[in-house]
């Protein structure tokens, strides 16, 4: 099974590259990257010769969105949240190799991000550091980290705050965190659904964003929201991944990988860091280094493990999230 | 004749008709296929679970707060939508005014629109700064982003079932009995209250049943509206799709088999209903 | 009738007024607001905006899925509903109202569940999902999964218009008909349709609206591929998420006026042939 596979494989990539063919790509993304993969799309469309390339894209909870890939939806490309969503679909799915992670550079993401918090005009409750989410009446919006991928970098970057506090532990972090998701008024499923409920709705003292969606929401409502950096976040680090089963099937591998290659480009880091993403490439870094205030940021691998334990810990069924929601405490 | 048992097959031997075979065999085909089978893989879904993993999976207290949430919401939202059902009825029946046709044709509008457009409608005029919740903040009560959310929702997507299935029977119902009682010194109220009313039972019941099993089972409109708030505002359907994105299939078809029993339980006890009001008359 | 002496069996005034009221509030705080919310939006950057909208590639495209859909649904739920009801209102036999039941149940199914049965049937870790993919046969994410999803939530619709209607009609006109020496499809197309015919359209236009209108169940088996798999009720969240409420509501105020005209031809066929159509509701 394993050799017709790479024949076709192999077929595919010589039918590609014998002439121009027209090749569709599907990227299955999250939720906040419509407009970064619309550009980016646009730009590797023009740049890559071999094919005459159309990239559609599909935009969702990053937990939807891998899902729907395990149940079938042909994925060429995944560019998700968080490295546990892929994770789950080569687990789940076996769609791709369990090393997927290894297989590009910066543990496959091209891209980085944080969390910060967006507040309304004149930060009229002073609002500058996570212990400040946690006074009084204050309202945080965030979407629920069961959905969300956004959601679980805000939690973890909670988390990491409280332990990292001078005397903190993982129990300080917990309690923290707990009290922390009972000034949330509202859990959307997806960080879009969130960034709606605190512009649009009005709701909330705090929106917990990702930075680059914090940055799209001035741009598109200038003067009404401010970013605040907290004094200590987390290092979000947004996977791409080809997806071999449906590569090999499409036989469309040879533009799929380039795709993912292209993200790592100066053009395509350029593109990413117009879009609000911290960029890898240093030179280019430096270049918008105004825009990506440099704060201490925590790992995911350096303090809480990887992925695989963090998600099965924090956020499985019964795990710390749930406990938090336990009816009636 | 009762030794066919239950198969489908004509009672009486002798039917001049054609095509009993072909209508009642494209039916079943199309049942089968379409609605049992796939049901069947939901039912059968959970069953990997045994039968005390699927008691765990829809024990948990946050399952059981969602069932608490959505059924008892709907009951509510149908108990409100069976009043005003009735009301709307009445007013559409038995007056007339100028613009009749058209208040009876929006009637209908939850129906035709599709339940994402009405979440966000509905969110957008309710929230704190909206038409509906600016007015209601200055009195200190919130719908939006609480468990009233889910109850106004299901109001919404429930009113036609109640209007439509009064209306119809309010209007074959003939005015000779209110003569009647109004003879017989009944104040108006007292014949509609004991007269009326109790006439219109069945077509009650029927709308309420259909109204709550509609808004037991709602998600599109009603996760604009909730906050989604674990074991506060947070909907069975909402769960269910929580689950599947935790790739617990077994869990979410669990919770599933429990609202689809619930539905068919509701549908039975329906069709009971018709059938004792169809030997009432 | 003087203007002095109401009749027992009308209303007094301030009960009229009570109850008219009470039902024209309840209508338009209930029903209006909401769409004239949907229209005010959609309209808030005037027309060119809206039109913008509406030309848009992905905008038409999902028009055309959803059409497609509806076109593909609505003529199998009609005949469906046509030999369900031709088969109970005709025919005798044990079970019936079970197979009613059946049929009914569909429509109180939760749109999640709906569309999560198509999942564990068709999706790759799901009955036939392999196979499927082995033979490189799509019906989760694409056409076949939606048009799939619109069948069963649209499923009873005709059905449910018909075999009250059919029933009471009773046989007496086709038995009549078949011993004359029609042929069973002579004495449908002659006798039974035009008794039927309101009826009939009236089921397909309902079935036809929550076709185009249904989101839960459509939104499990989508996949969301913008202007492939997108129909118009996601492409409206999906404008909705992308910042562009103008274009979200646009679509929206289409789709309530894709509603709305179904209401009134509705309206219309009960206004004209009420007593036919009351017939059926009297059930």
């Amino acid at each position: 099974m394993k050799r017709i596979l790479s024949l076709l494989a192999a077929a595919g990539l010589f039918c590609a590259t014998a002439a121009q063919a027209d090749v569709t790509l599907l990227n299955v993304s999250y939720d906040p990257t419509r407009e970064l993969y619309k550009d980016l799309g646009t730009a590797f469309a023009a740049s890559y010769k071999a094919d005459k390339v159309t990239i559609n894209t599909s935009n969702g909870g990053s937990g939807a969105q891998a899902r729907a890939v395990i149940d079938g939806l042909q994925a060429d490309v995944l560019t998700l949240a968080l490295a546990a969503d892929i994770d789950a679909v080569s687990k789940n799915g076996k769609l791709l190799p369990t090393d997927w992670q290894k297989r590009l550079p910066d543990n496959s993401a091209p891209y980085t991000s944080t969390i910060v918090f967006l507040v309304r005009k004149g930060n009229p409750w002073k609002i500058k550091d996570w212990n400040d989410l946690v006074k009084g009446g204050i309202q945080v919006i965030t979407p629920n980290p069961k959905t969300s991928g956004g959601a679980r970098w805000a939690y973890l970057a909670a988390w990491a705050y409280a332990e990292k506090a001078p005397g903190g532990n993982a129990q300080k972090a917990k309690d923290f965190v707990a009290n922390l998701y009972k000034h949330v008024p509202v859990l959307d499923t997806g960080a879009r659904g969130s960034t709606t409920t605190f512009t649009k709705r009005g709701i909330g003292d705090v929106l917990l964003s990702w930075e680059n969606e914090a940055h799209l929401a001035l741009k598109e409502t200038p003067g009404e929201y401010e970013i605040v950096y907290p004094s200590h976040s987390i290092l979000a680090e947004p996977p791409v991944a080809v997806v071999d089963r449906n590569v090999d099937r499409h036989k469309t591998r040879a533009a799929a990988e380039a795709f993912v290659k292209f993200l790592y480009t100066p053009q395509a880091q350029e593109i990413e860091a117009r879009n609000f993403y911290r960029p890898r490439n240093q030179e280019i870094a430096a270049k918008y280094k105004n825009q990506f205030p440099n704060i201490p940021l925590a790992t995911i691998d350096g303090d809480f493990g990887g992925w695989i334990k963090a998600q099965a810990s924090h956020f499985g069924d019964g795990g710390i999230f749930d406990q938090i929601y336990q009816p009636g405490k | 004749m009762s030794a066919i048992g239950l198969k489908f097959a004509p009672l009486q031997s002798r039917h001049v008709l054609p095509g009993f075979k072909l209508s009642l065999g494209f039916t079943l085909f199309y049942l089968t296929s379409l609605v049992l089978i796939p049901l069947l893989a939901l039912v059968l879904r959970p069953a990997s679970l045994g039968l005390e993993g699927f008691w765990d999976a829809i024990s948990t207290p946050r399952v059981l707060a969602s069932l608490r949430l959505s059924f008892g919401m709907a009951l509510a939202a149908a108990i409100i939508d069976s009043i005003f059902g009735f009301i709307i009825a009445w007013v559409l029946v038995r007056y007339r005014f100028p613009g009749k046709r058209l208040l009876d044709a929006v009637i209908d509008l939850p129906f035709a629109l599709p339940t994402a457009v009405a979440g966000i409608a509905l969110s957008t005029l309710y929230a704190p700064n909206g038409w509906i919740g600016s007015l209601l903040i200055g009195y200190g009560i919130k719908i939006a982003y609480t468990p009233w959310g889910v109850l106004v929702a299901m109001i919404f997507i429930g009113l036609p079932f109640t209007v439509r299935t009064v209306q119809p029977v309010l209007s074959e119902l003939g005015l000779e009995i209110e003569e009647a009682a109004a003879t017989l010194g009944a104040t108006r109220l007292q014949t509609i209250s004991r007269v009326v009313l109790p006439m219109l039972m069945p077509a009650i019941l029927t709308g309420a049943a259909m109204a709550f099993a509609r808004g037991a089972g709602e998600y599109g409109s009603i996760i604009f509206i909730a906050g989604n708030i674990p074991a506060v505002s947070e909907i069975a359907p909402l769960l269910i799709v929580t689950k599947l994105e935790q790739y617990d299939y077994a869990g979410a078809a669990a919770i599933g088999v429990v609202m689809l029993a619930a539905s068919f339980v509701m549908l039975l006890a329906l069709n009971g209903l018709q059938s004792w009001a169809a030997k009432r008359r | 009738m003087t203007a002095k002496f109401r009749k027992p069996t009308e209303d007094p005034i301030w009960l009229k007024a009570l109850l008219g009221g009470l039902a024209f509030g309840f209508i338009a705080v209930l029903l209006l607001l909401p769409l004239v919310l949907v229209f005010k939006e959609a309209l808030a950057h005037g027309l060119s905006a809206f039109w913008a909208t509406m030309t848009e590639p992905d905008t038409l495209a999902a028009v055309r899925l959803s059409l497609t859909a509806a076109a593909i649904a609505v003529p199998l739920n009609t005949v469906f509903g046509i030999s369900a009801a031709w088969a109970i209102a005709k025919f005798d036999f044990k079970g019936k109202t079970f197979l009613v039941t059946l049929i009914d149940l569909p429509f109180s199914v939760s749109p999640v569940v709906s569309g999560l049965i198509y999942v564990l049937v068709f999706g790759a870790q799901g009955w036939f999902g392999a196979s499927l993919a082995d033979h490189n046969v799509r019906i989760l994410f694409a056409l076949p999964g939606i048009v799939l999803a619109t069948i069963f939530v649209t499923f009873p619709f005709v059905a449910r218009e018909l075999i009250p209607l059919m029933v009471d009609q009773g046989r007496d006109e086709e038995e009549a008909a078949a011993t004359l020496g029609a042929t069973g499809f002579q004495t449908f197309l002659r006798v039974t349709l035009p008794n039927i015919k309101w009826g009939l359209l009236y089921g397909i236009l309902l079935c036809n609206a929550r076709a185009l209108g249904e989101f839960g169940a459509v939104s499990v088996v989508s996949g969301h591929i913008r202007g492939v798999t997108n129909t118009m009720p996601l492409h409206v969240e999906l404008l909705y998420n992308n910042y562009d409420y103008v274009g979200a509501f646009a679509v929206a105020a289409l789709l309530a006026m894709l509603g709305l005209v179904t209401l009134v031809l509705k309206s219309l066929l009960e206004w004209r042939y009420a007593g036919e159509l009351a017939a059926m509701h009297r059930h």
